[in-house]
C-alpha cells in the first residue's frame, strides 16, 4: 500500500457541482491512440486527457469502441490473442502501452470492475484480502483494518460486518458490485475503470452504486462505460461520445447534453439514435 | 382429414414413443440384474457362510452374524485348492499398484490439464496436443500394455533383461530396493496404468477448469494476480471438486484394468505380498481372468466372487465420486 494513500470513507456531498470544473492534474494522458483487433482497427487517433479524481463516462452506441479504450487502460486487452495499440497512453509518466512496463503493477493501479459482478466464491472477507494479499504480507489486524477501510470505502460496510466470514455469493447483485468495487479498492489503485457497472443491476442497486461512484469521485480518478445517458449525466464530470471508433466530442458532462458542439453528439444524447 | 383424428394419432405417437422408452430402459436394468444376481448366485459359495446364513436367518441367532461371510477369502492368498483359495494378494497388489498410478498420474494429468486450459496459446501446436489426448483415451489399454512392456518392463533393453538387471540400488531385502528394468514388478504395473488413465485425468481435468467462468480469471487478474497466482489461487481451487470426481473415476477404471498387466506377463500365482516397488503382484481383474479360465467349475466360482469383491469397490469408488460431486461443488458465480 503507498503511504500516499488518500483516506477514504469521508462523507460524500449531496450534489454534484452544476458545471464541474476540469481539474489542472491528469492521470492519464492519450494522443493518437489506435487499437486494432486483428485487421480491424477499432479505435482511431484517439486524444484526450483524462483528469484527476473526477468522473470520466464513455459513451456512444454498441461496438463504438469504448470498452475497447478502457480495457486498454489496464492492459485486459493483452489477454485477447491479436489485439494491439499504437500511440501515447500514460498513466502519470509511465507508458501503459510499454511492452516492458509490468501489467501487475500497472493494474494495482488501475483497478477494474465490470459489467456483471463477479465475486469470487469465497467468503466476502477473502474477496476483499485476496489483492492486497498478491501484493504484500500483513499482519493479521493490519489486514482486518485495510478490509474494513475497504469495505466502508465502498459504502457496505455497515451491510456486511456482521457476515465477513460468510460466502460473496449470498449477497445480492447490487451489494456483490460493491463488494467488487471494496475490492478494487483494497489494493490502493489511483484509478478505477467501470465496465458498465450497473447495466446487470435494478434500480434500487443502480442508484446505491451510482452514489458510492459519486462519493469514490474525491479518492479516485474513475472512467466509466455506460450505455445509459442518464447515468452518464447524474455521475460524471466529463463525458466523452464514442463513435465507430473515433471520439467524437469530448467536455463536462453538462456541456455535453445540454449544448453539444456536434451533431452526432446531439443525435444521440437526445437519443434520435444508438 | 379431420381435426381430431389429427390430435387423436399424436397422442398416439406420444404413448408408443414413451412405451419404447420405457421398454429399452427396463431392457438395461433387466440386463443389469440379471448379471448382478447371476454373478453372486454363482460366486455365494466362496463369498459366504452357509451355516452361519441359516442359523441367523432361520432360527435369529444374532451372535451367528459375523461369520456371515468368508472373511478367509479376502485373507487368503491363492492356492490350486479352492477352498482354501482367496484374493489377499490380488487385493495388496491392487491397492499398490493403484496407489503408485495415483501418485504419477494425478499430478502429472492435473498439470498437464492446468497448462493446456490456463497457459498454453491457442495455436496449431495446443490443437494438435488437445486432438492426440483425445485419440489417446479411446486408445485401447491392451495397446498401452505393450508401451509398458517396452518401455518399463524391459526399458528398451538399456539396463540388461528384467531377469539380469544391470543396475540396481540397496540390498535384495530393503524396502526400498529399485532395480532398472522395473520386469513385473509394481512400479512397471502402476506405471503402464498411469498411460492409461492420464489421457482421461487430463479430459476431465480440463473439462473441470473449462467450467470455471472466466469473469473470475478476469477478476483476479483485473486486481494484479499473475496469470499463475489466478490459476493456483481462484481457478484451481473453484475446479478441485469436479477435477476429485474425475480422478477417482479414473483411478476405479485403473483398478478395473485387466488386459495391459496381462501384456506385461505378471506372474499367475502370488504367494507373498510385494516387499519393493520391483517385487510381483497380482490385481483381483487378473486374478479373477485367471480363476476364469481354468476348466474346473470351482474356480469358475471362484472368480465370481472375485467378482462380486471387485464391483463392491468399484461402486464404493463411483459412491464416493457422486458423494463429492453433490457436496463439495459450490457455485462458483
Amino acid at each position: 500500500m503507498p503511504e500516499t494513500r488518500p483516506t477514504l470513507g469521508q462523507p460524500a456531498s449531496a450534489t454534484l457541482p452544476t458545471s464541474s470544473p476540469v481539474s489542472e492534474q491528469v492521470t492519464l494522458r492519450v494522443k493518437d491512440f489506435n487499437a486494432w483487433y486483428g485487421a480491424f482497427h477499432a479505435l482511431h487517433n484517439i486524444t484526450m486527457d483524462i483528469p484527476s479524481q473526477r468522473v470520466t463516462s464513455l459513451i456512444g452506441p454498441s461496438g463504438c469502441g469504448k470498452s475497447t479504450f478502457l480495457r486498454w487502460i489496464n492492459r485486459m486487452n493483452d489477454l485477447v490473442p491479436n489485439a494491439r495499440a499504437e500511440g501515447v497512453m500514460q498513466l502519470d509518466q509511465d507508458d501503459v502501452l510499454d511492452r516492458n512496463f509490468d501489467v501487475v503493477e500497472l493494474r494495482r493501479r488501475v483497478g477494474m470492475v465490470f459489467q456483471k459482478p463477479n465475486p469470487f466464491p469465497k467468503s466476502i472477507y477473502e474477496n476483499i484480502a485476496f489483492g492486497p494479499r498478491l501484493h504484500k504480507r500483513f499482519h493479521r489486524s493490519d489486514l482486518d483494518a485495510l478490509v474494513e477501510q475497504s469495505l466502508r470505502a465502498a459504502a457496505i460496510w455497515d451491510e456486511v460486518k456482521d457476515r465477513l466470514h460468510n460466502s460473496a455469493l449470498g449477497l445480492s447483485g447490487g451489494q456483490q458490485q460493491r463488494l467488487c468495487i471494496a475490492r478494487a479498492i483494497a489494493v490502493g489503485p489511483e484509478v478505477l475503470l467501470m465496465d458498465e457497472p450497473c447495466s446487470a443491476l435494478d434500480p434500487r442497486s443502480t442508484a446505491s452504486v451510482e452514489a458510492l461512484i459519486r462519493e469514490l469521485r474525491q479518492t479516485f480518478t474513475i472512467v466509466v462505460v455506460t450505455h445509459n445517458m442518464q447515468q452518464a449525466a447524474r455521475v460524471s464530470d466529463l463525458t466523452a461520445f464514442f463513435f465507430e471508433g473515433k471520439l467524437i466530442e469530448a467536455g463536462a458532462t453538462d456541456g455535453m447534453f445540454t449544448n453539444p458542439k456536434n451533431k452526432q453528439t446531439e443525435d444521440y444524447v437526445t437519443g434520435r439514435f444508438g | 382429414m379431420s381435426n381430431i383424428s389429427l390430435q387423436t394419432k399424436r397422442i398416439l405417437k406420444n404413448r408408443a414413443f414413451l412405451a419404447l422408452c420405457l421398454l429399452s430402459t427396463s431392457a438395461t436394468i433387466l440386463i443389469l440384474a440379471l448379471l448382478i444376481v447371476s454373478i453372486i448366485l454363482q460366486g455365494s459359495h466362496f463369498l459366504f457362510n452357509s451355516d452361519a446364513l441359516s442359523a441367523v436367518f432361520a432360527h435369529g441367532e444374532l451372535s451367528q452374524i459375523p461369520k456371515i461371510f468368508r472373511w478367509d477369502f479376502l485373507t487368503n492368498f491363492a492356492s490350486r485348492f479352492p477352498e482354501k483359495a482367496g484374493i489377499y494378494a490380488a487385493i495388496i497388489g491392487s491397492v499398490w499398484v493403484c496407489v503408485i498410478c495415483a501418485l504419477l498420474a494425478l499430478p502429472l494429468g492435473i498439470g498437464t490439464a492446468i497448462y493446456l486450459e490456463e497457459f498454453a496459446p491457442k495455436n496449431r501446436w495446443t490443437a494438435l496436443i488437445d486432438f492426440n489426448i483425445r485419440n489417446l483415451a479411446g486408445v485401447p489399454s491392451i495397446v498401452y500394455g505393450i508401451l509398458g512392456l517396452t518401455a518399463f518392463t524391459r526399458m528398451f533393453g538399456l539396463f540388461g533383461s528384467d531377469k539380469n538387471s544391470a543396475l540396481a540400488f540397496g540390498p535384495d531385502d530393503a524396502w526400498w530396493h529399485i532395480q532398472f528394468p522395473f520386469g513385473q514388478g509394481l512400479l512397471a504395473g502402476g506405471l503402464t496404468l498411469m498411460l492409461v488413465v492420464l489421457p482421461i485425468v487430463i479430459i476431465s481435468s480440463r473439462e473441470a477448469l473449462r467450467a470455471v467462468p472466466s469473469s473470475l480469471r478476469q477478476a483476479s487478474l483485473a486486481i494484479g494476480a499473475t496469470p499463475w497466482q489466478t490459476a493456483s489461487k481462484i481457478t484451481l481451487p473453484a475446479a478441485i471438486p469436479s477435477i476429485l470426481t474425475g480422478a477417482i473415476l479414473a483411478m476405479s477404471r485403473a483398478m478395473g484394468e485387466a488386459a495391459p498387466l496381462l501384456v506385461l506377463g505378471i506372474p499367475v500365482f502370488i504367494a507373498n505380498t510385494p516387499d519393493n516397488l520391483n517385487d510381483n503382484f497380482t490385481v483381483l481383474p487378473f486374478q479373477i481372468f485367471n480363476w476364469a479360465g481354468r476348466p474346473q467349475e470351482s474356480f469358475h466360482q471362484l472368480a465370481a466372487s472375485a467378482i462380486v469383491v471387485l464391483l463392491v469397490v468399484l461402486i464404493c469408488f463411483n459412491g464416493v465420486a457422486v458423494y463429492l460431486r453433490q457436496k463439495l461443488r459450490k457455485p462458483m458465480a
